[in-house]
């Protein structure tokens, strides 16, 4: 279905040998080797289970490595598909992460995958030939490399980091392929046959010869059942489904990060085995359970007795199959216990929301709704079976990711509030008082939503019980209890709180990658004296109050950086692509806020609630010429160095083109006004990929000028940008007051009236952080100075601020004239008696030097030679106190007044 | 005198006077700074904390030094930044580069050089300077690599500022104000200029980064001052090789300062200008008047020295002229009267010329037409007449011109003039020709 990129020679594939094994969910037969032969090559290949196979990509010189673990055809014999586990070469590795390898990477060496979500599932026919793959002990070197075909492995990778594998990692692969797999063949629907079969798109594999009930169906069964009802009504859920859908999942989902944090302590073995009950199984579990439905409707009779007298030996059945995926979140032997003698209670539960269940099933059964529920929703059903697992509060999860209010923005902004009312509350009780008033009452309303929402979730879980026996209620008890380690954090998780100590670290050391001598990028060397430390409280203020600081957090900008953080977060669980245009003037946090939401999303993905993405960023400003956007964006994708033109065709090919493993790439553009070129081919680029079906590419285009795409942009250009705008309006007094109080965080340095003087004056002329923070700086300055033993200099005062302003606001024209000479200012004089003269605004050297000759006469000086007083006009000139003509005119030079000329009487009158 | 002198002091009289003129050269070329420039207290101890807390906290600053010509911009800064460079801290951390708005002209040169005076060109190996994109990257990659803590403080000093506002993009200005507010390596950028409205010429973008500090050098000096400025600068300091000499020497120049007539001339320099530049190359020109016989600065030193500086420069061309040209400039000043600054060509020119032949009937100045034609190109070549911009090319006799001299200066002229006919000089000042 891929990689139909190439064909060099003809290969013929084809089945050796009768299929194993059928399948009967999705009437596959599996087979056990493929044999490939060349045209116009004798002899063929066979490939078997276990193997190492290159499959061809997008690379023709770097085929994709990978090991099969299963080969199936369909029934019909058309189509030949192989199931694989993935290795990657190093240039499959996110650029920005290869440093983490910290070595030089062997020519040959590749890399075990671990990573989330990626299709497992390959066409046989785009299977190239055999190789040989090793692994390599962590310790030992590479073996030289004898032939062209040994691939080497040492480190798996999981997109996150690389860790070091043993071979019995590898084998594990092997032993699980054949029972366990997971996935659901992508056939082409084939027509059904028999009633039971009523949903043809979806087959799941199930190679028990027996129809028992699927363990994984029994388990889900118990605890979601709701939720995959929900799931699979898909978009047709209602609104209300979809506004408590962010909260289920993001609860899912930090249950699931919770899980993988136990997970890394385990031995590898058990890892392995984990991985795959992660969410790359996810929607094949989910459609599985929806097979398994059908299947077991037949056997639903017997198989409801025998479950529901709960005999001894189908438990001890459900006891191994469940055990390696229990192991999960329980350690103790005693707590897999516990959790199977609930298995025949969940079995009742199963059967006591069976009447929901026809209605699913129908509902499900239409091939198209299901084909979209796999391909479209599966990043979000990503999250979905972490849910289940645990026993956390489940809600139906909404079909659409789109979800305006995300919990995790909330948190943040909820975190600002928190602290900016701590702040208020401290330092200015009176004067903000109608602010808070707006303030406050949404903060309530958000953590009241988030609180009713669990309170939902909640009294679902009690009515679910509700149908339970007596005897069912004790056991959820104690499954809870068993439970315990879970429950408490998922339930804390929506407090706003949680994020906070998690964030600030990472903020505040930022993560050093080793340098490989080999990419030595050259830096400022180092200081050899260490700085040093603030001393006082105003050196303290000052640090904190420069621009560069990154503060804990970005007040008066909640609403911009929800917004932004949804439109990207839902763009990344969709796996879709989008533009989104930011404009405002400058200083209005444009850029922060939007580092902000990376770094939030970032965090995100580092604790698994959203897939990985790749964070790019430009900068029209940081390049010398338009087309080196290409360059710029191809050499932080992939490392790759190429010219403008060559990258511009490497990004449109990896843009347009599908590839497995793609993850969704963030790309902020910032001043964008100057990637202007005269055809726009640039932005043109920039805004057409977006709308590509495999690019899964996010754009944020900053510039300062709101109507930039409807002043610069031809329609086509315009047109892609899409209508998707937000606009930062300049600060006002009340928030450039809460930046600086939220910047000081507790620093008691300023008094309260020169903080709001600074503001307001700031917010009347431009409304820019920058330039309050540095005049608070200044201010600060002043202070110190002003005070005759800077260690006892106290707040900084109305009188500091005002200087402050006074010297960067106040313009120096007026004082340049009373300093400058006796002869300088007698000429302007004389400009302006010309200028009276003429009636114009304009006059020549030669005219106003006679009413100078004729002034230096009435002050009784020497008379002025022309030399001299061209002198004086050029020194006029160039302080900007007057216009000139190139000083090549002489005396024919047309003199102009840079300054009003009531500024000029007023600045000689003052003398 | 200088006799006696000689056998007194410690060492022969030559000797003081080479280096009385080699110590006071160096004072007037800028080579060594005056300590403690005064009336500049203020901005002084400004630049100096911000450096200092550049060198020392990592802070990264930008500022603006912003004083006409020769108001003592770069000493400021040179002597902040040798004080500073006395302490250990900042020595063994500031790294300096030095850019010029007038030999940097562009940015790409100008990166180039940043490379350079960062030493970082070697950290590339042999691929030093590659196109003008992969340098600009390079360097940025280099500035964000580093952080407030731990990498070396940059200082840039951007002297012409307003050039670099002419830069395209003002892209290098962009990226060194964004650096300085932005997590990355401590940078100072200190920008010198004479232009006052040097803010308007910033994008609002690069405004914005700018932390919009100025320090502003005006001086408000009064005559007095002044005089004791001058005195400052002849004097000689009290570790000069022969005390005796310099005792000498500093009691002349006092009296000397408190001469009339070089108080006039000083008076005059002052009123045209309270830089000290000017002031520098008067007191140069003094200087080298200076020798063995006459070991001291007399006022009539001084007063020639002025007139030399204060001579005008196209009155000294004139002189130069021969007959010809000179009558052409004069038939141009009377046209010039007559038709009150228009212009004229070579055609008019030459008949007002004829009309004053005729008038005086003296064979004497009547010359053939293609010596007047030279004559007057070579006025053109001295840019003494220069044509009309945007007057089509048409024959050379037809070509309008303009003046370029004032008639003040035409009439000085004349009356320098060596050997000048008199009935030219009565034809220059006749109100009719």
């Amino acid at each position: 279905m891929k990689y139909l990129t190439r064909r060099r020679a003809k290969r013929v594939y084809e089945w050796r040998g009768k299929p194993l094994s059928f399948n009967r969910k999705l009437k596959t037969y599996e087979y056990g080797s493929l044999v490939i032969s060349m045209e116009g090559v004798p002899g063929t290949m066979v490939i078997q289970p276990g193997q190492h196979i290159l499959i061809e990509g997008e690379d023709d010189d770097n085929p994709y490595v990978a090991r099969v673990l299963q080969l199936f055809g369909d029934e019909n014999q058309e189509q030949k598909k192989a199931l694989v586990q993935w290795f990657v070469r190093l240039s499959e590795v996110p650029y920005s992460k290869r440093t983490l390898l910290g070595r030089e990477p062997h020519p040959k060496e590749i890399f075990f995958y671990q990573g989330p979500s990626c299709e497992n599932e390959v066409d046989a026919e785009s299977i190239l030939r055999a190789v040989q793959v090793k692994h390599v002990d962590n310790a030992a070197p590479f073996p030289d490399s004898d032939t062209e075909e040994t691939l080497y492995v040492k480190l798996s990778w999981d997109s996150r980091r690389f860790s070091v594998l043993d071979s019995a990692q590898l084998q594990n692969v092997d032993e699980r392929c054949p029972p366990l797999t997971r996935t659901k063949p992508s056939l082409p629907p084939s027509p059904p046959r028999s009633p039971p079969a009523a949903t043809p798109t979806s087959r799941a594999r199930s190679l028990r010869s027996l129809p028992t009930p699927d363990p994984e169906v029994i388990r889900r069964a118990a605890t979601a059942e709701v939720q995959f009802s929900s799931a699979s009504v898909g978009k047709a859920a209602s609104v209300e489904v979809e506004s408590l859908h962010s909260a289920t999942k993001l609860s899912a989902s930090k249950c699931l990060s919770a899980k993988r944090r136990k997970m890394t302590s385990r031995t590898p073995g058990v890892r392995k085995k984990l991985n795959l009950s992660s969410p790359e199984k996810s929607k094949e579990d989910f459609l599985n359970q929806l097979l398994d439905e059908e299947l077991n409707s037949e056997v639903k009779l017997a198989h409801r007795l025998s479950s529901s007298s709960s005999s001894l030996p189908l438990s001890s059945a459900l006891t191994c199959s469940l055990t390696p995926l229990r192991s999960a979140r329980k350690n103790s032997a005693a707590e897999a216990a516990s959790r199977l003698k609930l298995a025949p209670v969940r079995l009742n539960r199963r059967s006591s929301t069976e009447d929901d269940s026809p209605s699913e099933t129908s509902r499900a059964s239409t091939p198209s709704r299901r084909k979209e529920v796999k391909s479209v929703k599966e990043p979000t059903l990503g999250v979905l079976p972490e849910a289940d697992c645990e026993s956390s509060p489940n809600l139906p999860v909404g079909a659409t990711p789109r979800s305006s209010k995300r919990k995790s923005a909330m948190k943040v902004s909820s975190r600002i509030r928190k602290q900016l009312n701590l702040l208020n509350s401290q330092f200015d009780p009176d004067s903000d008082g109608d602010d808070e008033d707006e303030f406050v009452p949404s903060k309530k309303e958000l953590q009241s939503s988030s609180e009713e929402e669990e309170e939902d979730h909640h009294s679902d879980r009690e009515e679910e019980a509700g149908f339970d026996s007596d005897e069912e209620v004790v056991r959820k008890r104690r499954r809870s209890s068993a439970a315990a380690p879970q429950t408490p954090r998922s339930r804390q998780k929506p407090r706003p709180t949680t994020r906070t100590p998690r964030k600030t670290p990472s903020r505040k050391a930022p993560p050093s990658t080793p340098r490989t001598p080999r990419h030595a990028t050259p830096s400022i060397p180092n200081r050899l004296l260490p700085t040093r430390q603030p001393a006082n409280v105003l050196e303290e203020a000052r640090i904190r109050l420069h621009v560069s600081a990154v503060p804990e957090s970005l007040p008066c900008r909640e609403q911009e950086f929800q917004d932004i953080y949804s439109f990207v977060e839902s763009k990344i669980l969709d796996g879709t692509g989008g533009c989104m245009y930011i404009s405002g003037v400058p200083g209005t946090g444009k850029t922060a806020t939007v580092h902000e939401v990376m770094r939030c999303l970032q965090h995100a993905a580092d604790v698994d609630e959203i897939s990985p993405f790749h964070f790019i960023e430009i900068n029209g400003m940081k390049m010398t010429d338009p087309h080196q956007a290409y360059v710029q964006i191809l050499q932080k994708l992939t490392g790759q160095k190429a010219t403008a033109d060559h990258a511009a065709a490497l990004l449109e090919k990896r843009f347009s083109n599908p590839a497995p493993r793609k993850e969704t790439t963030v790309l902020l553009v910032d001043e964008l006004d100057l990637l202007w070129t005269r055809k726009q081919n640039v932005m043109y680029n920039l805004f057409d990929w977006p709308s590509r079906r495999h690019a899964r590419l996010v754009v944020l285009a900053i510039a300062n000028t709101m109507d930039l795409p409807e002043r610069i942009m031809i329609n086509r250009v315009a047109s892609r940008l899409g209508l998707t705008r937000m606009s930062f309006q300049p600060y006002t007094f009340k928030q450039l007051q809460q930046i600086i109080t939220s910047r000081l965080n507790k620093v008691k340095a300023f008094e309260e009236d020169a903080l709001q003087l600074v503001s307001r004056k700031v917010a009347a002329l431009s409304g820019d952080a920058r330039r309050c923070l540095d005049i608070c700086r200044r201010a600060t300055e002043i202070c110190e100075h002003s005070a005759a033993d800077p260690s006892a200099a106290g707040l900084v005062a109305m009188s500091h601020v005002m200087e402050a302003l006074n010297e960067m606001f106040s313009s120096a024209y007026i004082t340049a004239i009373k300093c400058a000479s006796l002869q300088e200012q007698l000429f302007l004089r004389a400009v302006i008696a010309e200028f009276r003269r003429l009636g114009l605004e304009e006059a020549t050297f030669q005219q106003v030097l006679v009413q100078h000759q004729a002034l230096c006469r009435v002050e009784g000086l020497q008379p002025i030679g022309v030399s001299e007083s061209l002198a004086v006009c050029q020194r006029l000139g160039a302080c900007r106190l007057l216009l000139l003509e190139p000083s090549r005119l002489g005396v024919l030079q047309r003199v102009r007044l840079n300054v009003s000329q009531d500024d000029v009487l007023y600045a000689l009158k003052a003398d | 005198m200088s006799k006696r002198k000689g056998k007194i002091s410690h060492q022969p009289l030559g000797e003081c006077i080479t280096q009385v003129q080699r110590i006071l050269r160096e004072r007037y070329c800028q080579q060594k700074l005056a300590k403690g420039l005064d009336g500049v207290g203020a901005q002084h101890k400004h630049l100096e904390e911000l450096l200092r807390r550049t060198a020392v906290y990592g802070e990264s600053n930008s500022v603006l030094i912003v004083g006409p010509r020769g108001a003592g911009k770069s000493s400021l800064l040179r002597s902040v930044l040798q004080e500073l460079l006395e302490e250990k801290e900042v020595q063994e951390n500031l790294l300096q580069v030095h850019l010029n708005g007038l030999l940097q002209t562009d940015d790409r040169i100008a990166l180039k050089e940043i490379t350079r005076q960062l030493h970082l060109e070697n950290v590339v190996g042999e691929k030093v300077f590659g196109s003008f994109a992969e340098n600009l990257a390079f360097l940025l990659e280099a500035l964000k690599k580093g952080d407030r803590t731990s990498s070396r403080p940059v200082l840039f000093v951007l002297d012409e500022f307003d050039l670099f506002a002419h830069h395209k993009n003002q892209t290098l200005l962009y990226n060194l104000f964004d650096v300085s507010q932005s997590t990355q390596a401590p940078v100072a950028v200190v920008g010198l200029t004479c232009r006052l409205d040097v803010l308007e010429l910033l994008e609002k973008r690069v405004k914005s980064r700018f932390s919009h500090r100025q320090i502003h050098l005006l001086s408000g000096l009064t005559f007095s001052q002044y005089l004791d400025r001058v005195r400052a600068q002849l004097s000689l300091s009290d570790d000069f090789c022969d005390s005796r000499f310099a005792q000498e020497w500093n009691a002349s120049v006092k009296n000397l300062i408190e001469d009339k007539s070089v108080q006039d001339v000083l008076q005059r320099h002052f009123d045209c200008s309270k830089d000290f530049r000017s002031l520098h190359v008067l007191l140069m020109l003094c200087l080298s008047r200076v020798t063995l016989a006459k070991p001291t600065i007399k006022a009539s030193d001084l007063l020639d020295a002025s007139r030399l500086c204060l001579a005008d420069c196209k009155t000294n061309m004139l002189h130069g002229l021969s007959i010809v040209e000179l009558c052409l400039i004069i038939a141009m000043k009377h046209l010039n009267d007559v038709y009150e600054g228009e212009p004229f060509n070579l055609q008019m020119v030459h008949n007002e010329f004829k009309k004053f032949l005729q008038r005086k009937s003296n064979s004497m100045y009547n010359f053939s037409p293609p010596v007047i034609v030279k004559g007057f190109e070579h006025l053109q070549q001295l840019e003494l007449v220069r044509p009309v911009d945007g007057s089509p090319k048409t024959q050379r006799e037809y070509q309008m011109m303009r003046l370029m001299v004032d008639r003040s200066q035409i009439m000085e002229a004349l009356q320098k003039y060596p050997q000048c006919p008199t009935d030219i000089k009565q034809w220059a000042l006749s109100a009719f020709a």
